[in-house]
Formats: C-alpha cells, structure tokens, sequence
C-alpha cells in the first residue's frame, strides 16, 4: 500500500500539487486521472523520487520514503517497476538484454537462469519468440509490453504506468489494460496507472484518484464514476455526446428502469428516466 | 547568475558520480564499452589527421628554412616539437572534441529525452556514475593513448613527406630527430591530453544529461557541448603552457 499525506510540489512561482492525499491500495489498479496539467504526471514522479516533495510524506507500506537516506531508498527501489509512456527501453539492446538488464545489475544469478526468467517474463507478456528483436523492429503495443517484462522481472511490490495506452489503438490498449490488471492480481502488487484514456478508467478502475488543478477532486472506483454527481469529474469523463448517452444508458440500466419487458415509450414516459436523461442539474438531482 | 549556476550544477554532477557501483561487473562493462566507443572508435580519424598534419607541417616548414646556413636536420627538429607539443595533443583533442563530444551529448541528450535515464533512476541505478563516469574514465585512458599515436604518425607524416618530395632523406630527418630532444615536452604533451580528455569527456556529458526537452535541444546540447569544450581546450591549453613550460 502506498499512502500519500498531504503532498504539495511547485515549479517557481507555480504551485502543481496543492496538498494531495489519497491511498493506493495492495493488489489494485489504482488510476490516477485528469486533465493535462492536473498534475498527474508530477504527483507521480514525487511518488517513485524522481521529483522530490516540498510538503507531505509519502509512504511505501508505512516506510517514509521521503524521508528516507539514499542506500534506504536505493534498495526500495528495487521493488518497484514503471512502465514509461514512451516504453524507454534501451535503444542498443535487444528485447531480451532490456528485460534481463535489472537482473544483471541487481542478481547474482548465471546466465541461465537470467535467460530462463526473461523467457517466463515475455511468455507472460505474450512476447514469446521476440527476444532477439530490437526495440526499433517492434511495433508500439509490442515496446509497451517489453516495458511491462521488464518491469516485472525482479517481482516488484509497486508497479507504476505512466500512460500505458498513450499511441496505441483501442484494442491494444484494452489488452495492455487487462495485462496489467492480471499481472497486478497475480503478482499483488500496488498498482498506480497515470492516465486520461475512459477505456482504462471503465475497465480496470478499481481505485481512482481524480485531480484537478493540482487537488485531489474526487476518489473512488469505476461502478461509483457513473453515479457521481461531481460535475468536473463529470465534465472531464463524459466529454462527448456519445459518452453523456452511454452514462445514462448504464445508470438506467443500473436503477432498474432499462429491461426487456419495457419498450422504449415506456421508458421515455417515466419521470425518473427523464430527470436521469436531463440536463446536469437534473441528473444531480436524482 | 546564470554562469554560476550551470557550473555549480556541472560540479555536483561530478561529485555524484562518486558512489559505490551497484554491479562492480555491470560499470566494468559500460567501461570496456566506452573505452572501445572512443578509443577505437576514433582511430580512423586521429590517424588521418596525424599524418597529414606531419606532412604539412614538413612541407612548410620546408618552404621557410631558406637560409643553407640552418642544417637540414632543423626540419624535422621543427615537425617533432611541433607535433608533440601542440599539434598532436591540442589539434587531435579539438576534432576529438567534435567526434567524441557530439557523440556523448548526443547519446545522453537521448537518453534523457526518451526517458531511458529516468527508467535506470527508477531501478535505483546512480545514472551519474554508471552513464557519466565510465565516459569520463574511457576517455582519460584511451585519448591520451590517441595523442601519443598522434605523435609518432605525425612524425611519421613529416617524414614522409620530406622523403617523397625529396626535401631532406630519410637520414637526415632521423638524424634531425633525435638530436636535441626534450623529453620532459612529451611529459608536458601528456599532461595536455589528460586534462582535455577530461573536458572533452565531462563537458558533453553535462549538456547531454540535462537536456530539457526533444530532437532540436539534443543538437543544441550538441553543438554548445562542442563550441565550449573547444574553447575551454584552448583556454587550458595557454593555461598549461604559461604554468609548465
């Protein structure tokens, strides 16, 4: 588990994060959203030390890792993984040496066992047969899944994804998103997920920490996000006509008003549904 | 203000890179691998430069000795000390400069744009000292190696050059060679190398390792990497003549 109290970071003058704490949760994907600029990307890189706190504490399983001294944090370190937004996989080396470099800098291990770990990663990763490729010949679904082996060999505690779907079509998010919700339930790792893609936030958001302006605004899972009657998170989520309609559908469908023996007169005449398909204020009313 | 800012963060980089190594192996390897990358890898160029700037230097040299009172061996007296003092370590380390500057700017400009740098940090890996020091340490024990290579292809160069041309023969320019050397000029030549390994090695790297931002500031990393490793090899390069000669 990881618990954040209270964190606050700014660039000069620029306040980002303005007291944010929220905790994520031990064998959870555990999805950090907002708009451009929330902050999101700045709370996590405070959260894995590649930007350090003003303000606040920030604690890996009641451990204080901001105030940890070096060697302390060097060795944590080690149990955490990340998955870049653009992969950052070492360009010179091939799939299989990028998946092997944490075990050749941080084991003892003989070679074959180093090998025979990478393969059980990519396998897992359903990568089997691309140890030899280099990054440059594999497409992006492809880097991001060399990220996830990579991150995972060394059985991390934390896993920290920054924009996994960022670049990849629907589908192939969808199938990195269900690979790290597995790998996280497998494993029970503590999960963060940085990202903006409602895909993600519908299909694995089993905690969800929602910030604007640098704030935390809201916190909860991917059933509670349709009933909210936050009207920023709302703004923000169901951006579009087509998702302002899918959020209805899904709520009268969850209060029962949608079923088969119904027509859609029938539905259109009852006041709840029309107070649920209104305006905002309406939808908040109920 | 500006100034002392980027020189304070210059020294704090290379007091980072003093750490323990996670992995003795791991930094022997990276080390192996820059020594190969710079050493080997500009070869080619020293060695080309080396001999032309001997031939050059014999050729006018030659064109200046009209008096017949001066001996033939002055020639290659002139193309030794020249070469050795100056030419080889100071001419070789500003195209090094170019080669092996750009290169190390280059490559961790991209590192860090491309967040490779960040993912190693992330490992609990100090970047400073496994991406920065193995290149600091495989340019001071490699250019050194090229200076002195410098040398004998440069004396090399003149005295082909003399010899094709028929300037002076093979003989005299040997002979012209040995007499009236100074060996503590070699000393002096070494001492040159080794500071300007330093600089062309730690300069780039710091402009490489801070770069903010995408492709257009990596070359702009690149080219203020090289412009000021030149100028600082040129400013050491009186400094070191004024305090040592």
């Amino acid at each position: 588990m990881i618990e954040l109290k209270n964190i606050e970071k700014g660039f000069g003058d620029k306040q980002i994060l303005k007291g944010v704490s929220a905790v994520m949760e031990t064998g959870k994907t555990n999805l950090i959203i907002g708009t451009s600029g929330s902050g999101k990307t700045v709370l996590q890189k405070c959260m894995v030390g590649l930007f350090e706190v003003d303000n606040g504490e920030i604690l890996y399983d009641e451990r204080n890792f901001s105030a940890m001294p070096e060697d302390e944090r060097k060795e944590l370190r080690q149990q955490i993984g990340m998955l870049f937004q653009g992969s950052a996989l070492f360009d010179s080396m091939t799939v299989e040496q990028n998946v092997k470099f944490p075990l050749d800098m941080f084991t003892n291990w003989d070679h074959k066992k180093k090998v025979n770990r990478v393969n059980e990663v990519l396998e897992r990763v359903n990568l089997t047969g691309s140890n030899k490729k280099y990054p440059a010949e594999v497409s992006g679904g492809m880097k991001k899944r060399v990220g996830i082996a990579r991150a995972i060999v060394l059985n991390p505690k934390y896993l920290f994804c920054d924009e996994p779907n960022s670049g990849l079509d629907p589908q192939t998010s969808m199938v990195i998103d269900l690979l790290i919700k597995e790998i996280t339930t497998e494993y029970n790792m503590t999960t963060v997920i940085n990202t903006h893609d409602m895909n993600s936030v519908m299909e694995i958001g089993e905690n969800i920490l929602y910030l604007f302006e640098g704030e935390k605004e809201w916190v909860g899972n991917n059933k509670e996000i349709i009933f909210s009657k936050n009207s920023k998170l709302n703004t923000f989520i169901f951006a579009s006509e087509f998702l302002r309609d899918a959020k209805d559908m899904r709520m009268l469908e969850e209060k029962g008003i949608i079923d088969n023996d119904r027509n859609m007169e029938d539905i259109l005449k009852d006041p709840e549904a029309n107070l649920l398909m209104g305006d905002n204020d309406k939808r908040e009313a109920i | 203000m500006k100034f002392f800012s980027t020189l304070g963060s210059y020294f704090l980089m290379l007091k980072g890179m003093f750490t323990k190594p996670e992995n003795f192996k791991m930094y022997w390897k990276e080390l192996m691998h820059q020594c190969v990358e710079i050493g080997i890898g500009s070869l080619g160029i020293v060695s080309i430069i080396s001999v032309f700037m001997g031939a050059v230097s014999a050729a006018q040299t030659a064109y200046q000795i009209t008096n017949p009172l001066i001996p033939k061996t002055t020639l290659s007296q002139v193309v030794r000390d020249t070469v050795i003092l100056e030419f080889a370590p100071t001419l070789v380390c500003i195209v090094l400069a170019g080669v092996v500057g750009s290169k190390i700017a280059g490559e961790l400009g991209n590192m860090r744009t491309t967040e490779q740098i960040d993912a190693l940090e992330i490992m609990g890996i100090n970047t400073k000292s496994y991406l920065v020091a193995p290149k600091i340490l495989g340019a001071l024990m490699t250019i050194p190696l090229l200076v002195i290579l410098a040398m004998f292809l440069g004396i090399w160069g003149g005295r082909l050059a003399s010899v094709l041309t028929g300037i002076v023969s093979g003989d005299t320019y040997d002979r012209g060679l040995v007499s009236g050397f100074i060996a503590k000029n070699v000393w002096f030549a070494l001492v040159k190398a080794y500071t300007f390994a330093f600089i062309i090695s730690s300069i780039p790297a710091f402009y490489g390792y801070n770069v903010k931002g995408g492709a257009l500031e990596i070359g702009r990393a690149s080219t203020t990497a090289v412009v000021t490793s030149c100028i600082l090899i040129l400013f050491a390069d009186y400094l070191l003549a004024a305090i040592l000669l």
